[in-house]
Formats: structure tokens, sequence, C-alpha cells
């Protein structure tokens, strides 16, 4: 073998090594896991085929678990996006308050969604809540926002918004430095309004930087489930159990270890259908540099 | 892998310096616990050990807490499963039949004398053996028990109108009482509603305090069968919704269960259920006299019993645990009782506990510490059957999805048995 | 224009009021007795209690040493593990070079605690349930940091490495001298990522850890707040900004820096 393979190898190796161990692997282990029954007790795993698919086809739960996935995405993945530019645009001029505002889109990041979710609880809580005494402002009244089933999913979008919008500013805080100001001096000269240099400038320049986040955003929109945990339970009636919830469920409080695998599996296929995308993507926006 | 074979090693040379450290005879013991009553208990629970081993100095004993409920019976379970269980753990009464399942205890029966059988496990309040007993053995000594009892607000009560020493007795009183005691201001906001039942998260608990009443038997003793769709069952389900939608005494939507004492103390429920380990925590917040009160009767009084028995694990050895099981027998012994209970609010769960000079200093100082230990004699025990988790989740969601407004009661209620029933179709 | 500017300060301002709300709502409980939890009056009297209260029911000094041990170790790791690499992928040729470097890439979507339950086998296996270990290793290797620096290695001129060569430096010390100085603003950039990211992970700590030695101020904190008694805000929140403080002031000192550090690391 050539040194320079065998360089790359050895520097390559300790990644290779963890990556293996915590994702590869294990992500086969999981596949072959859903097709054999869960362990209890006495009773010794056996094959079973398919038979955890089809429950999984016939589980109400599942599907609804997947809908609430997909309107929990819809939500999140474009506002914290559309939030974090304009937060970006907000703070990155020297504006009175800038620092005030920095600090305050980006306490999200700092306190943990885990301790952040009991704050919230009391923003939701119905009659003496935070939200219903704002509104009582204007004569108005709160509904139960976590208690509802039209409501909640909803509430518990907003939490995961506000968490992930302070963050992906950064990103897009930087991506607006980079871009020249004698450009936009240009077009000033020219007479462009404020909106022609935002939708002609702008915007083409920090594509890369949109892309970027928004695979996190949709990383995010699949994994963030702490709040969840502590707000609601995914309740009611699993009106705020996403995919991820309802695997911790399934597999950390019914135990049933092959089911949650069945689960798990296609969460890996549709974050693999993802990875495919984002890479292809990826791999335009390095040519495109 | 050489990995395993190396942590492993050192494990054992871990054992060997303890070997060579303690005494022969020496037992060492670990333990889970939950605490679900804020962080004072913790440092009771690790105050009482230290007590015993000083007492013992050939046992030792290490407490581990573990979070809350579900999180120590993930914990014991997957330490289980990882060949590396407790010896003793603080669990849930209502994980019985899930630890017989998973064959990680073993009863107590083996390890005590004859007359401790009678003297020893014969002095619990039956309401708690309930659910620690089955299929004639001992599975859980009756610890951190608890069973949930009415609050009032006095002053609520006499600008009603109402005697603020005579709660309502019965669901009829309740919805009368409660109609009273819900004020809307001029914009027809209600300021403060009559009742708070919480009903999120795991809403089974507070409606079996009505299901109980109204006559339902909702499992098995054998924990293999759930009686979900009765007709008393369903009455109590419609009851609590009636007191949202029909009577409208009540927040709508499912209610918030940490968010409850809260919402008692700022006037924004009148009445509320609740555990009766709220009572410290009550007793220190609220801004004005209340009242602690049996739960309305339907047919006769009732409610169910809640919180957490020790179990013994199956993998260790007979000396860790005879080493255990005199351990527990010191801990629910009278004096410790009486500390456990004064420290957290939880019922002290025998009879004679009540009779210690503590107790009884305590009663006469918190008389409403009584209430939940006379409501015994009606109790029933909490929703205890195999697969527990995942049946007790199908329960929750049914009784969520009435309160959230997306089921009628019979409906959910029947679906829930379906799914109940086919999930413990394997134990038949 | 004038009114337009006014307009888009004063919706700037109500923003940022929504963002640091639960942050002003944490200071407000945690500095006031609990009875004005939801009542804002501003005469309400100022307490300590609630830290002291705090401090005294949970070992929260613990946690945050386990978070800080946590994060730093998975960073340090991270940083050696990915540039070695990141330096393969952007430098080296080998055979099977696009195949593993798409392989790699599998995990800006399959992160490690997707696969809790086979990954907790694992841990079990290699006796690591409940270490600190346990928990950052399957993070070690970030197939995020990993692109993302070899994305800087790649601008990284030839004319630089063919010198160093010459030199007779080897390749390390050519890493060493070379490539680490110039992608520095990507660790930067990287480390406010990993560091933010890990010191909020919460589920996959939940389930390997069980005992305080291990046990992170994520998970320290749920356990804390998890009450049959209900949610003591004054105490929870006094408890989180305790936690939360020092990350808090660290970005207001450098919040400049990791600013520029973004912007020179390409991420845009």
């Amino acid at each position: 073998m050539r040194r320079e393979t065998i360089h790359a190898w050895l520097m390559l190796l300790p990644a290779l090594v963890v990556l293996a161990a915590f994702m590869h692997i294990p992500a086969i282990e999981t596949i072959i896991a859903s097709f054999w029954s869960t362990a209890r007790g006495m009773r010794p795993s056996h094959f079973v085929g398919l038979k955890n698919y089809e429950r999984m086809i016939a589980d109400p739960t599942f599907w609804q678990a997947m809908s609430n996935n997909l309107i929990y995405a819809i939500i999140t993945v474009p506002l914290s996006m559309g939030l974090a530019l304009v937060m970006a645009l907000l703070v990155q001029g020297k504006r009175g308050g800038t620092a005030f505002m920095r600090m305050a889109f980006f306490t999200p990041t700092v306190l943990p969604l885990i301790a952040v979710a009991n704050i919230w609880i009391f923003f939701y809580t119905p009659g003496f809540g935070l939200i219903d005494q704002v509104m009582n402002l204007f004569g108005l009244h709160a509904p139960n926002f976590l208690g509802t089933g039209a409501t909640a999913l909803y509430a518990v979008a907003a939490v995961a918004v506000w968490k992930e919008a302070g963050f992906f500013m950064i990103f897009y805080l930087a991506a607006l430095q980079t871009i020249p100001t004698s450009l936009i001096e240009a077009a000033q000269l020219e007479g462009a309004t404020r909106w022609q240099i935002f939708r002609r400038i702008t915007l083409p320049l920090i594509m890369p930087t949109t892309l970027f986040i928004s695979v996190n955003s949709v990383i995010d929109a699949v994994r963030l489930v702490d709040h969840i945990f502590q707000m609601t339970q995914g309740g009611p009636n699993n009106a705020t159990s996403i995919l991820f919830y309802y695997i911790y469920q399934v597999g950390f409080q019914f135990w049933d270890t092959a089911y949650a695998a069945t689960l798990t599996v296609v969460m890996i296929v549709i974050l693999s259908v993802l990875a495919i995308g984002q890479v292809l993507l990826l791999d335009r926006k390095v040519h495109y540099k | 892998m050489t990995f395993s074979r190396l942590t492993r090693g050192l494990g054992g040379a871990a054992i060997a310096a303890l070997l060579a450290a303690t005494p022969a005879l020496g037992v060492d013991l670990q333990f889970f616990f939950p605490v679900a009553v804020g962080g004072g208990a913790a440092k009771t629970i690790e105050g009482l050990t230290n007590d015993y081993m000083k007492m013992h100095p050939d046992v030792h004993i290490k407490p581990v807490y573990t979070g809350s409920y579900t999180d120590t019976i993930a914990k014991s379970l997957t330490a289980s499963k990882g060949g590396n269980p407790p010896q003793l753990a603080v669990i849930g009464a209502a994980e019985m039949f899930n630890l017989i399942d998973e064959d990680v205890i073993v009863p107590f029966d083996d390890f005590v004398s004859a007359k401790d059988k009678k003297d020893w496990l014969g002095g619990f309040y039956p309401a708690f053996m309930a659910n620690s007993q089955a299929f004639g053995k001992t599975w859980g000594i009756p610890f951190q028990r608890s069973t949930p009892v009415m609050y009032w607000n006095k002053d609520a009560f006499k600008k009603a109108g109402l005697d603020p020493n005579q709660p309502p007795k019965n669901w009829d009183e309740l919805v009368k009482d409660a109609e009273k005691l819900t004020i809307k201001d001029a914009s027809g906001k209600v300021t403060q509603w009559g009742v708070r039942i919480p009903t999120a998260g795991f809403p089974y608990w507070l409606w079996q305090g009505l299901a109980i009443p109204n006559g339902a038997t909702i499992a098995s003793a054998d924990g293999k069968k759930v009686f979900f769709d009765t007709p008393e069952a369903i009455q109590a389900a419609q009851f609590m919704l009636d007191l949202t939608t029909k009577y409208k005494v009540m927040e709508p939507g499912t209610l918030d269960w940490g968010a409850t004492p809260k919402a008692f103390f700022t006037g924004n429920a009148a009445i509320i259920w609740t555990t009766t380990g709220n009572l410290t925590n009550i007793t220190q917040n609220a801004p004005f006299p209340f009242g602690v009160g049996f739960l309305p009767a339907s047919k006769h009084y009732g409610a169910p019993t809640g919180g957490g028995n020790w179990y013994l694990f199956k993998k260790s050895t007979d000396a860790q645990k005879k080493a255990s099981v005199d351990f527990v027998k010191w801990m629910t012994a009278p004096e410790q009782a009486a500390k456990w209970t004064i420290a957290t609010g939880y019922v002290a769960p025998r009879p004679e506990d009540w009779d210690t000079q503590a107790l009884k200093d305590y009663v006469k100082k918190v008389p409403g510490a009584l209430v939940a230990r006379e409501q015994l004699q009606y109790a029933g025990p909490e929703l205890t059957v195999f697969q527990n988790a995942q049946v007790t989740q199908i329960l929750n969601n049914a009784l969520e999805a009435v309160m959230s407004g997306q089921a009628e009661p019979k409906a959910a209620l029947t679906e829930a048995q379906k799914k109940a029933t086919a999930i413990l179709a394997q134990y038949q | 224009m004038r009114a337009g500017d006014r307009l888009i300060t004063f919706g700037g301002w109500l923003l940022a009021l929504l963002w640091v709300a639960p942050l002003a709502y944490a200071i407000w409980t945690a500095f006031h007795p609990s009875a004005f939890e939801t009542r804002f009056d501003l005469l309400a009297p100022l307490t300590l209690h609630n830290f002291v209260d705090a401090w005294g029911q949970a070992p929260f000094a613990r946690y945050f040493l386990n978070t800080v041990i946590l994060v730093t170790m998975i960073l340090a790791v991270q940083l050696v593990v990915g540039t070695f690499a990141a330096f393969a992928f952007a430098r080296l040729n080998f055979p099977g070079k696009s195949v593993v470097f798409s392989l790699v890439l599998l995990q800006l979507m399959i992160m490690p605690d997707v696969l809790l339950v086979e990954n907790y086998r694992t841990m079990r296996m290699l006796g690591l349930v409940d270490t600190i270990f346990g928990i950052g290793l399957p993070y070690m290797a970030s197939a995020f940091f990993i692109f993302l620096l070899r994305q800087t290695f790649l601008q990284v001129p030839t004319e630089l490495d063919d010198a160093a060569r010459i030199e007779g430096a080897s390749t390390l010390t050519l890493i060493r001298r070379v490539y680490v100085p110039l992608a520095k603003p990507t660790y930067v950039a990287f480390g406010l990522i990993s560091v933010s990211a890990h010191w909020n992970n919460y589920v996959w700590p939940l389930i390997i850890t069980n005992s305080v030695s291990a046990r992170p101020l994520t998970v320290g904190l749920s356990i804390f707040s998890a009450s049959d008694s209900g949610i003591h805000w004054s105490v929870i929140n006094a408890a989180t900004l305790m936690t939360s403080g020092p990350l808090l002031v660290g970005f207001l000192l450098f919040q400049r820096a990791f600013v520029q550090s973004f912007m020179r690391a390409g991420i845009k």
C-alpha cells in the first residue's frame, strides 16, 4: 500500500471507529432487531419476520406521531428560519438597543430547553398564566393552550421556534457581515429600494447559509423533544407526540425494544433520504463557491 | 471485546480491594429511590440510612436517588437487564406485575420468619397491601404511599355564602358548591373556578378518585384483566367531563398537575384535588385558611392509593437479601415511618405508626394529615396490571381525549378497553 | 422612510421582549418570594432565599462540574479527531475516499441519539453506563465538524504546503503549523456549536446516567423540577439561572468575537 493511503487511513481511524460504533453498526443492529420480538423476563426473543412492521402500519398512534411530526416540521422549519433572518437584519446595524436585542435573541441558546419548559408551562397556563394576564389587558382570555387537542401541538412548536430562531440568527448575522458594503452602496446610488436590495443582493448572497440552516432546522424538527417531556408528555391523547418522543416512550417506558427498533428504522429511512438530499445540496454549494 | 475485559478486570480488582477492606461478614447493599415531593426527602432517606448503618457497622448501604417514579422504574429495569441491578429499590406500587413479569424481583415471604409474616407483613393497612400482594405472596412493602384528598379554600367558601367547615360530601354537593364558587368578572371571564381536578399527564389516578366511589373496579386482582368500559367507569369519566362542559365549574381542557397548587394559592380554583403529599407545600404557601377532606362520595366514599413500595431484587446473594429485608423492616418500623411521614407528608402505612409520640404531636399540629389515614378504609388500589406502563398510557389517552374534547366518554373507554385487552391477551 | 424605520425598531423591540421573556421571568421569580410567581408587583420584596434553597436541595455544583467536564471532553476530542479526518479528506488521496466521505456525512442526519436503544446496549457492553465518558463517547466524531473543517482546509493554498514540505516538515508539523492556525475561526465557530449542543443535550444523558456523579445539568434540573407537589417556579428558576448564568455571561462578553469567527469560518 502507498504511504499516503496508510497515512490517510490512520488519520481517519479514530473518527471512523466512533462513527461505526455509534452510528453504522447500531443502525444495522436496529434494522435486525426490528425483525425479532421483545424479550421479557423468561420469554426470550424470537424471529417474527415483518410482524412488527404490520403492527406499526396498524398502529394509529404511530400515524398520529408521523402527522404531528409533519405539522411540527412545517411550523418550526420556515418560522425559525424566517425569524432568524429577521433578527439578524435587526441587530446587524448599530441601531439603539442592538446589544440588548442580541442578548435577547441569544438566550434560548444558553437556557436548557428542559428547564425553560417549566417557564413555558406558566406562560401557557389558563386563568393566571402570563399570556392570559397580557391578553386580559386587552379584554381577551387565553384558551387552555396545552390542554386542548386543537392547540397543544402549536403551543409546543412555538417553544421550539423560540429555541431555534435565536441560535440560527448567529449564522445569518455572520453571513450578513460578509456582504461587501460597497455592493449595497452602489445599488443605493442607482436608486434601488431597500426591498430590492434585500431581494437582489442580500438574499442570493446568504443562500448557502440558508441551505445550511435549513438542514439543521429539519434535523431539529425530528430531534427536538426535550420540552415535550416536561410540558405535555405527548398529550393530551398523543396530540403532541412526535416520532422521536414515541420511540422513547415505546423503548424506555413500555420496554418494547423490538417495536422501538421498528419505529427507529422508519426514522433512519426518513433521515437518510433527507441526508442524501442534503449531501447533494451541499455539494452544489461547494461547486457554487 | 478487550475493552469490556479491561473494565471487568478493573471491577474485579475493585471488589478484591473492597473485600480486603471490609470485615468478612460485611454486606454491601445499594438501593434506588425516587423522590416525588421535593428535594428535602432525599436527605431524609440518606439520613435514615446512615442511622441504620451506625447500628449495623457490618452492613454498608448506598442509597441512589434516581429521579421521578418513571425514571426509577426505567433505571431499575435497565440496570437489571444490564446484569447490574440494585439489591433493593423503591418503585411505584403499580409496577408490581411489571416487575414480576420481567422476572427481576422475588417475594419477601421467603426471607421472613413465620412470626414476622404475621406481625410485620400483616400489620400494614389492607388498602396498601391490595397492590403489594399477588398470587399469595408479598412482593412489595408499603413505604412512601399516598392517596388523593380534597383541599378547599375557606375564605372562598365564606365569600360564596357557604359554610367553610362543611366541604362537599358527595358529587351533588360538589356540583352545587362549585357552582356557587365559580365567579365571573364583568367581561365574562371566570376569575375563580369552583373546582380543579388535574387531568393532564396521568389523569387515570384522580379519575379513579371518581371511579372507585362510583363502585367501579377497573382491574382484576391478578393484574390480567381490566374493566374500563363498565357503566360505573364511564359514568365517572362523564362526571369529570360534565364539570367542565355541563356545569361549567372547572376549566375546560386537560389541566396541568404541576400548576394545580398555584391555581389554588392564587384563587384561580377554590377546590383542588391532589395528593396528600402536597399537604406540607399547601400548609406553607396557601395565603388563606384551607380545609382538607375526603374526595366526595358517589355510591360511597373512595379513593385510589398511590406511591411507592420497597422491592427485593432477584439477582443478589442470600446474605444480601437477608440484610435487605432487615433494613426494610427497620425503615418501615414506627419510629422511622413517623419521621418519614412528618418530613414528606406520605401516609404512614401501619396503624401502629400513628401511636408514636412523634406522629401524635404532628397530627395535633397538622390535623389535615389524619384525613388521608381515615380515607384509607374506603380506598382501592390504583391501576396495577401486567404491561402497566402501556395499559396506563391507554387509559390516560382515553381520559385526555375525553377532557380535551376529542372523544365521548363511552366511545373512548370502550376503545381503551379493546386496546388494553389486546395487550393483556398474552397473559390469559 | 422615517416612519418605516421607527416601525422596524418597534417591531425589533417587541420581538426582543418576546424572546427575552423566559429569561426575564426566570430572573423575576428567582429573586422574589414564591408568592410573586404569578403577580408582577414592582414593590415585591427581593430575596436570595430561592438560590439558597435550590443550592441546598440538589447537588448543582456537581451537576455543573459534570456538564463542564462533559462539554470540554467532547469538544477536545472532536477537535483532534476531526482535524485528522478533515485533513485526510482535504489533502490526501486514497482509494475509496468518496465512499468513506459519504459514510461519514450520513451522521449529519443520523445522530447518535436517534439510536438510543442500540447505543445503550453498546455502553452496557463497554461498562460505560452512568459515566461522563459514556455520555460523551458517541459524539466524539462529528461529521459536521469534519465537513466544515475540510471545506476550510481545501482553501489553504497548496504553495504553503509545498513550502513547508521543502523545509522538511512532517505531516503532523504541517497540520499544526499551517493548517490549524489558518482554520482558527472554524475551530471557534464549531466550538460554540458543540458546547451549546452538549450543554443543552437531554434525552441521551437521561437514559445513560443513574447517579449524581455522572448526571449533567439538564438531567439534574429535570429531576429537580419533577415533583408531586407541583412546580416551584422560584426555586427551579433560581437553579436554572445559577447554572446557565456563566454561559450567558460568557456569551455577552465574547459575542463580537463569536460572530466574527463565524464570518471568517465561512459558515455562510
